[in-house]
This record gives structure tokens, C-alpha cells and sequence, in this order.
């Protein structure tokens, strides 16, 4: 929404608060980042003891920091399944609602309850069902099931979003042109909603890859990454702990750069899929060029 | 742009006129059932089963270990006792406190991006800084707050070089104090999006339309620009409520054992095998959040601010 008018009194005051607010968000972690770099007699806090990457090489040896290599291995496994579900079943989930089904508004308060039912709830409620029926815990069952419970509901929230600020000309033109409603998913929906499926997808598996308080005590014998942090912040008093923020937030940082990349590639060219199969068969002139993929 | 008339589920499957013998057209009616399936079983499975467990559990004894089905009252009376009332109250301190500051800070943090930022590009670039951190690990910003905060922390350095304190203070960690900064630090960005979410559809013509009546900023504020984030204001007082109730990893990591909240204590019963009493808890803690979000959500309809 542009706003024409001149910069009011209020901006600078606000660009301050802002700036503030980003220090505040970036400050901390940017405190740790430069630690875990301390030289190898350095301590947990400042000043810096010399220079090193000796708490980085620290990570790797099992028996120094508890076991980070298997764990992130675990993390990262769990967030791409977490992340293929989303995907699929946010997109499922998402269409259903266009169909129209019984059920639908009690579907959608029972998935914002399950984001704001307090995180406990879920690890306990989860272990006493795993409990009562005999089976183990393990993070690919009890704590995939856990991690869902907080990322699926995101799904819906975004593909309904979507949905809501859906253009249906193109899909309306395909059909009078005879596509059945598989083959419009295919060649219309799909490519337009894409961007947005990567979106979910980024959700689910960083949200998956961060999540502790939900999955906390039913990921059974072996421990996530966030779980295995938590863990060492009680036993490693060492730099390494710090290193292992650096090097898990980088991993993050990673990961949003590039779903970022991909949706933007994406969403350029979203839209001329549609357009252009539509215009593969009608030559008439489309209307639809202010099209608009809004996207959360 | 003006605020588009929205409709619930706008977006509907483009409907056509029914032909008659057409394949899919059966499929049609139960396409929505079908689709929606997979999805309601998960939340079956993983939300609902376990709570109706919870609240059975909750009605159960236990002793040495070992939990027993029955029907009794004994762990609800338990939460009663003056122990866990305040804990109780020591959760909502830290709700109330939190819900000020990130609403506070999350309003004008949002105002700022919608109406003094003039740029969409820049808009959406700041906007992005402000999610990033979102989608980074919750443990790892808790306890990132150690060394700023700690007793050879940088504020403690800071506050001795600007000669306010001879000495370091060891108020700032593991106190309330760090408990309600790291929250607030965790927190926040629930109240920003969704309040930026609802400015950005308030229709410019009506501030301008209050601008040229001759309104000062203040009164532009309080009554058009307030109200109208009202939705936006719900929703993140939803989120943020809930997920500070909740709350036992921040407790614990920050807070050095100094202060606790009932997720904590939930959390210390299920380490101590007292299943029936942590439900219990887990029950109590339930029904707060959902009458408080159910207040909030009689007052908003969240479906039409998607």
C-alpha cells in the first residue's frame, strides 16, 4: 500500500525503535557467534581469550560434547519428512477446502488449537498414548507425530491464505477449454500455487528442525538436535556450546537463503506457466494479466 | 489498492455447469472428504487422542511409580495447595508481563513497516529480518542471552564503564528478569506479523479521509488506525499467550532454577513419573488457555484475517 504523503514526525522516532528492536533480535546471537571463535583456553563469556576454531573441531569428538554429528543427522532427516508432508498434505488439505466438505470450520479450530494447545501437553499426551498401547517412543514415530501437531496447522493457515487470494479465471478457462479437474490441478493450480508450496515447505522443515518443546519427551532413545543442545547446556561449560549455536543457525540462515531463491525463481515463473497454458490453446486475448500470486 | 471484499474460502474450486455422465463428477462430492482425510487423521492420532488421554489419566491414582485407572479428585485438590497456586500465579505474572511488552513493541515495530516505510521492497526486506530469527532454533537464542546478560556479561561491562555500578549485579541472569527478556525475545515476531498483516488492509482512503477532517496523528491513531488492527492485535495476544502459559524450556534455562511455571511443573511431575498429577496440571493449564483464547476468538473471527 503506497503512501504518498511525506515522512511524518513519527519516522525518525520509529526508525530508531526499529533499529533498536533489530539489535535486540540479532544482538544475542551475534554475541555467541563471535564466542564460540574464543581461543582454546577461552571461557564463556567475554573477553576474548585469542582466537581459534578449536571448539568447532571439539563438535566432532562424541565424547567432548555429547553426540552432535547423529543428531543432526536425526534433526535433519525428521525436517525433510516433516516437510514432504506438509507439502503434501497442506496442498490436500488446502484444495479440500475449495471443495467444500462437512466438518470443515471444526477441522480448521481444531488445527489452531493444535498451535496454541500449551507444547506439554502434546509431549505428555503423546507418551501416555505410547505408554497405554505398549509401543516405543522413537522420533521418526512419536516424535515425527509431535513435530506435526505444530507444523501441519501452518500448512493449512498459508494454503487457505493462499487460497483465499486465489484468481480462479485462469482455472475457469481451462475448464471451458475442456480440462478435467486432475489435468487443471496439473497445468493451472499447481504451477500458480507453487511458490507458496515452497513456503510451507521452508516452514515445515525449519520449524520441525528447531522444535523442543513439543517433541522434548517422546523422541525416544535418541536425541534431536534441539534436545541434544539442551542437554549440553547443563553438562558443557565450554565454548563448544556456542559453536554448536554458530554452526546450527548457520544451518538455518542456510536453509531460508535458499527456499528464498527458489521461490522468488519460482514465482517469476508461476505465472507464465499458467498464462502459457492457457494460451497454448486459445489464442483470444486474457484479461487476467494483473494477476497476482500473493504469497505469505 | 483498496481492501478487497473478502469472503470466507473465496478461493472455491471453479465451479462449471454439471454435466451430466461426466467422470470426476461423482468423485466431486466426496473429493473435499477424501483430501481433508489424511490431514484430520494426523490430528486425530496426534492432538486429540492424546488429550482425551490426558484428561482420563488425570482422574487416575498413582503410587511408587506406577499409575492405576480410577476415579478420583485427589490430583486436582493437589493443584490446589499453596505450592502450585503460586506457581500459578508466578505464570501469569510472567503472561501478563510478556503480553504488554511484545504487544508494545510488536504494534509499533508493525506500524513502523506499514505506514513509515515508503518502499514495498524495503517493507518486505525489514519484514524478512524480523522473521528470520523465527525460524532459528528457540534453544539456541535462550541461551544466547548467558553471556550478554551474566555477571561478566556485556551489560554488566557496559554499566560499569558508564560508571553506574562498581561492582557486577547478578540481578539480570537467571532472575525473572531474564526469563521475561528471553521470552519477549522469543516471542515478539507473533505479535509483529499478524498485526503488520491486518495495517496492511486498512483501506489508505479512510486515513486520509480522517487526515483531511482536520485529525491530528494521535486521533488518526486512536481511532482509526487502533481499532482497525484490532483482529491483528487478537490474534497475536492468541499466540503469545499461549505459547508463554505453555512455557517450560525459557523457565528452565533461564530462570536457574530460581523461578518456576507450571509447564516446568508439569514437566518436573512427567520426570518424576507422577503421570495422573501432570495431567492433571495439563488439564488446568488447558482450559486457562482455552478460555482466554476462546475470549479472544469470539472477538475475532480468524478465518476472514488469512
Amino acid at each position: 500500500m503506497p503512501n504518498t504523503r511525506r515522512r511524518s514526525k513519527l519516522f525518525w522516532p520509529l526508525a530508531i525503535f526499529f533499529a533498536l528492536f533489530v539489535i535486540f533480535l540479532y544482538g544475542p546471537i551475534s554475541t555467541i557467534i563471535i564466542l564460540s571463535f574464543q581461543g582454546p583456553n577461552g571461557g564463556l563469556t567475554f573477553p576474548m581469550n585469542g582466537w581459534s576454531t578449536h571448539w568447532f573441531y571439539a563438535l566432532f569428538e562424541q565424547q567432548r560434547v555429547g553426540d552432535f554429528k547423529g543428531s543432526f543427522l536425526r534433526s535433519f532427516s525428521l525436517g525433510l519428512i516433516v516437510m514432504s508432508i506438509c507439502v503434501v498434505l497442506g496442498t490436500m488439505v488446502g484444495q479440500a477446502y475449495r471443495y467444500r466438505f462437512r466438518g470443515a470450520g471444526a477441522l480448521f479450530y481444531l488445527s489452531v488449537a493444535s498451535l496454541i494447545v500449551p507444547s506439554i501437553l502434546i509431549s505428555l499426551g503423546i507418551g501416555i498414548l505410547f505408554d497405554r498401547l505398549g509401543w516405543t517412543p522413537a522420533w521418526y514415530t512419536s516424535g515425527l507425530g509431535a513435530h506435526l501437531t505444530w507444523t501441519l496447522p501452518f500448512a493449512l493457515l498459508i494454503m487457505l491464505a493462499v487460497f483465499n487470494r486465489f484468481d480462479k479465471s485462469y482455472e475457469e478457462a481451462a475448464r471451458d477449454l475442456g480440462a478435467n479437474d486432475l489435468v487443471t490441478f496439473r497445468d493451472i493450480v499447481f504451477p500458480l500455487i507453487l511458490p507458496s508450496l515452497v513456503g510451507v515447505g521452508l516452514f515445515g522443515f525449519t520449524l520441525s528442525y528447531d522444535e523442543f518443546a513439543r517433541s522434548s519427551l517422546v523422541m525416544g532413545e535418541f536425541n534431536s538436535l534441539p534436545l541434544e543442545i539442551f542437554a549440553m547446556t547443563t553438562n558443557v561449560t565450554s565454548p563448544a556450546l556456542y559453536a554448536l549455536g554458530t554452526v546450527t543457525t548457520g544451518f538455518s540462515f542456510l536453509v531460508i537463503t535458499l527456499f528464498l531463491i527458489i521461490t522468488q525463481r519460482l514465482q517469476r515463473r508461476s505465472t507464465h506457466a499458467a498464462k502459457n497454458s492457457i494460451a497454448k490453446n486459445i489464442a483470444t486475448e486474457t484479461e487476467q494479466s494483473g494477476l497476482v500470486v500473493t504469497q505469505t | 489498492m483498496s481492501s478487497l471484499p473478502r469472503e470466507v474460502f473465496q478461493g472455491q474450486v471453479a465451479t462449471q455447469p454439471a454435466q451430466v455422465g461426466r467422470p470426476t463428477f461423482k468423485l466431486r462430492s466426496i473429493a473435499g472428504y477424501l483430501l481433508a482425510a489424511p490431514y484430520a487423521l494426523i490430528l486425530l492420532a496426534f492432538l486429540v487422542a492424546p488429550i482425551v488421554l490426558i484428561v482420563v489419566v488425570s482422574f487416575w491414582q498413582y503410587s511408587n511409580f506406577v499409575m492405576k485407572p480410577a476415579f478420583v479428585l485427589d490430583n486436582y485438590r493437589e493443584i490446589f495447595s499453596a505450592v502450585y497456586l503460586a506457581t500459578y500465579l508466578n505464570t501469569f505474572k510472567f503472561t501478563a508481563i510478556v503480553w504488554v511488552c511484545t504487544l508494545l513493541i510488536g504494534f509499533w515495530v508493525a506500524y513502523f513497516l506499514a505506514f513509515e516505510v515508503q518502499s514495498t521492497r524495503i517493507r518486505t526486506a525489514l519484514f524478512l529480518i524480523c522473521t528470520v530469527p523465527f525460524l532459528t532454533s528457540n534453544v539456541i537464542r535462550s541461551i544466547a542471552w548467558i553471556p550478554f546478560l551474566g555477571r561478566n556479561g556485556i551489560l554488566n561491562s557496559i554499566l560499569i564503564a558508564l560508571h553506574l555500578t562498581k561492582a557486577p549485579l547478578d540481578i539480570f541472569l537467571f532472575s525473572d528478569f531474564s526469563v521475561v527478556i528471553s521470552l519477549i525475545h522469543l516471542y515478539t515476531l507473533f505479535m509483529v506479523a499478524p498485526i503488520f498483516n491486518t495495517m496492511m488492509r486498512i483501506d489508505q482512503s479512510l486515513i486520509e479521509a480522517a487526515r483531511d477532517g482536520g485529525a491530528s496523528e494521535w486521533r488518526v491513531l486512536r481511532e482509526v488506525i487502533i481499532p482497525l488492527s484490532g483482529p491483528g492485535i487478537a490474534i497475536g495476544t492468541i499466540f503469545v499467550v499461549s505459547l508463554v502459559l505453555g512455557d517450560y524450556m525459557t523457565v528452565r534455562l533461564m530462570s536457574g532454577g530460581q523461578s518456576s511455571s507450571v509447564g516446568l511443573a508439569i514437566s518436573n511431575m512427567i520426570g518424576g513419573l507422577q503421570y495422573p498429577l501432570a495431567a492433571a496440571n495439563a488439564v488446568v493449564l488447558l482450559l486457562v488457555t482455552l478460555i482466554i483464547v476462546g475470549a479472544l476468538m469470539w472477538m475475532v473471527d480468524i478465518r476472514k484475517e488469512l
